[in-house]
């Protein structure tokens, strides 16, 4: 009934759904939910006053917020419909909580409605376990008198453990709570919320309770649940999956996971999501070919020694020989500062070079490993550095003792570690994102700023790895280069994503949505 | 507690059994064991054919469907082809049994099945597709398979 390339179930002039004042300055998304309920974790008032190209607004929003939405929208419709709120439930759950749809088909042929979301006509009266002469139970085929029974409105009538026990198996086993139907084979009646509240203890009605929330939220197209383990928060986002070649929507939860609504995964940016999922495809097929890149030991260029990377920092320092290096290009780091030299960019070979198919080959070779040798690096750095983090606490701690700084003093490191783990995300995805990328004229602006990014990172992480004692003294510094990191980081992903939304940007493959 | 539903089950089946289709119980101690043999029904592919199944009842029956599967080898898009001869579709499917299916309707529906396979539904792709575009070879060889196989 919706579009598939749609993330929103209703857009109709008349909705009210939350979330759908996205151009709101203010940040008051929803006007569903009421106001003084307090934001969670994450205030829309933290962000800066001027959207960035790459923000998108977003709300966040816990169980309990999420059950409330869902009783105000039920009682809505149950009003409008002169139906009582179970079975506005299911029939809202049906339509997959599209209001107008719902009002409308049943405005239409009330009858056809109900019987289709599993409220047929009605045999008995209100709902309740009863003691039946005669009674024989169809699944157990118990027939002792003083037998329980229960029967939904459709007069399907079971004995109450056999009840019991088909509802705990739906719910417990198969995990299902808003589709339950009668026992009866044939009748798709379904089990409303009352009869669960009758029939089942209260862990199972718990459960119950989570997996209806669960569905309201996968049916909502503009909420996502935060793919963190164990986090119970849903995000409500309003970006189309058509716009995902124009935007890449990267939101924070509540409990710091920042992801990607749209495809979930952990943040991308500024790469979008269909290049992400090239991407990961090609690493995946080519694993065996860059292999070699994930080792964690690499040779002096000058005089062969041995190399360790235990940090992340990409300035490498031979013990030997003193020799100083980029890890990554193995070039001499002395040279990474000038203007001239190039880490970033693959330079691609011209003349006679290109001409036959083996060299084209290995050239086309040559320009994935540089841009994944990159991609691959930050990513292990990234991992180091936060090795390194787990160790910031002790290195706070010790630094508290031996320069008698306060606590709130030794924050610094633990901003720094948080800015490094951002930037090398962000950086990760760069080459992701300029392996697919055309040169034209906006390029050279973006490996600048890529190399920009790069280069304060580095200069970042090298302070970071310095020890203890020396920290102290860094302090200062170490905060200049954190805000600076940040800085460069808002300035590439300002850059990119303006480019992305203007369409300025060429890539070499297809990043609409359909592909 | 499934005792009593299995017993009254059987019980019937054997007063009024199903149309060709006769039901032992190769353990008597074991009422979750039932030893099928069904005719090919007339004028189906299977025509002349005594095929043995196995039908076993889960611990949680009736809230969980039986499986049947096929012992006799046969040629059928919806019966795997290899040492187990299983099958999963319609109502032997865990999401569209209800407890109050019954075992009669269960072998009815395979029985069915012989008549009017459902390619869409297939386990085996390779024999839907014959099925569909040359069903001409497809009887061949599942009468082939009869003769071979489910002679009586
Ligand atoms: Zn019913
Ligand atoms: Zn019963
Ligand atoms: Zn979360
Ligand atoms: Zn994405
Ligand atoms: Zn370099």
């Amino acid at each position: 009934m919706d579009s598939d390339d749609d993330f929103m179930s209703g857009h109709s002039s008349g909705d009210e759904d939350f979330g759908l004042e996205v151009e709101s300055d203010d940040g008051s998304l929803g006007d569903d939910f009421d106001e003084d309920e307090p934001d969670v974790g994450f205030s829309q008032k933290d962000l800066k006053p001027a959207k960035k190209a790459y923000e998108v607004d977003y709300k966040i929003y816990s169980p309990s917020e999420i059950q409330a939405h869902q009783d105000k929208q039920i009682g809505e419709v149950s009003a409008v419909l002169g139906q009582p709120a179970e079975a506005t439930a299911i029939l809202l759950r049906h339509l997959r909580w599209n209001k107008e749809r719902l009002i409308d088909l049943y405005m239409d042929r009330p009858e056809h409605v109900l019987e289709e979301a599993g409220l047929g006509p009605n045999t008995t009266t209100n709902p309740q376990t009863r003691v039946i002469k005669g009674f024989a139970c169809d699944i157990c085929c118990e027939d002792s008198p003083g037998l329980e029974s229960y029967a939904l409105r459709c007069g399907h009538r079971y004995c109450v453990d056999c009840y019991r026990q088909y509802l705990a198996q739906k719910i417990k086993d198969e995990g299902e709570a808003a589709r339950i139907q009668c026992p009866t084979a044939g009748c798709n009646r379904i089990v409303d919320s009352k009869t669960l509240d009758l029939l089942v203890a209260s862990d199972l009605k718990n459960r119950y309770q989570v997996l209806l929330t669960r569905t309201y939220v996968d049916d909502k197209e503009h909420l996502k649940w935060c793919p963190a383990p164990n986090c119970e928060y849903a995000v409500d986002c309003v970006i189309k999956r058509k716009e995902l070649d124009k935007i890449v929507p990267t939101v924070c939860c509540a409990c710091k996971h920042r992801f990607c609504f749209g495809c979930t995964l952990n943040d991308h940016q500024p790469a979008a999501c269909s290049l992400v999922k090239m991407w990961v495809k090609k690493c995946e097929d080519d694993s065996e070919t860059a292999n070699w890149i994930n080792a964690n030991t690499k040779e002096c260029p000058k005089c062969s020694s041995t190399i360790e990377k235990n940090g992340g920092c990409n300035h490498m320092t031979c013990r030997k020989c003193k020799y100083e290096f980029c890890w990554i290009c193995m070039g001499l780091w002395s040279e990474h500062g000038t203007s001239w030299y190039n880490c970033n960019r693959f330079e691609e070979k011209s003349g006679s070079d290109g001409r036959d198919a083996q060299a084209r080959s290995r050239q086309s070779l040559e320009r994935y490993l540089h841009y994944y040798n990159r991609y691959a690096n930050h990513e292990q750095s990234a991992k180091l550095d936060k090795d390194l983090y787990q160790k910031t606490q002790k290195k706070m701690m010790n630094l508290q003792t031996a320069s008698g700084m306060s606590w709130i003093e030794v924050q610094f490191l633990d901003t720094a570690s948080h800015a490094l783990q951002l930037c090398r995300q962000t950086l990760k995805w760069t080459y992701a994102f300029a392996y697919y990328l055309q040169r034209n004229n906006f390029t050279e602006i973006f490996e600048q700023n890529q190399k920009d990014l790069e280069m304060a990172v580095e200069n970042l992480s090298e302070m970071f790895e310095k020890p203890t004692t020396e920290l102290a003294d860094l302090r200062v510094d170490i905060l200049d280069k954190t805000s600076y990191c940040n800085k460069r980081r808002v300035i590439l992903l300002d850059d990119t994503a303006q480019n992305l939304k203007d369409g300025e940007w060429k890539f070499n493959v297809d990043i609409s949505s359909k592909a | 507690m499934s005792q009593k539903r299995i017993a009254k089950e059987f019980g019937d089946l054997q007063k009024t059994p199903l149309d060709g289709i006769k039901i032992i119980l190769p353990n008597e101690a074991d009422m979750l064991q039932w030893q099928i043999t069904m005719e090919g029904p007339k004028g189906s592919a299977y025509e002349g054919g005594n095929f043995v199944l196995s039908l076993s009842l889960p611990k949680e029956y009736p809230f969980k469907p039986p499986t049947l599967s096929f012992k006799t080898k046969i040629y059928h898009p919806n019966v795997t082809n290899d040492d187990k001869g299983s099958m999963c579709l319609g109502l032997l499917r865990p999401d569209e049994w209800k407890p109050s299916s019954k075992i009669d309707t269960v072998l009815e529906f395979a029985r069915g099945l012989l008549v009017d396979p459902q390619p869409d539904d297939a386990v085996e792709q390779g024999i839907a597709r014959e099925y569909r575009e040359n069903r001409k070879e497809f009887l061949k060889t599942a009468k082939a398979w009869v003769k071979q196989y489910a002679k009586k």
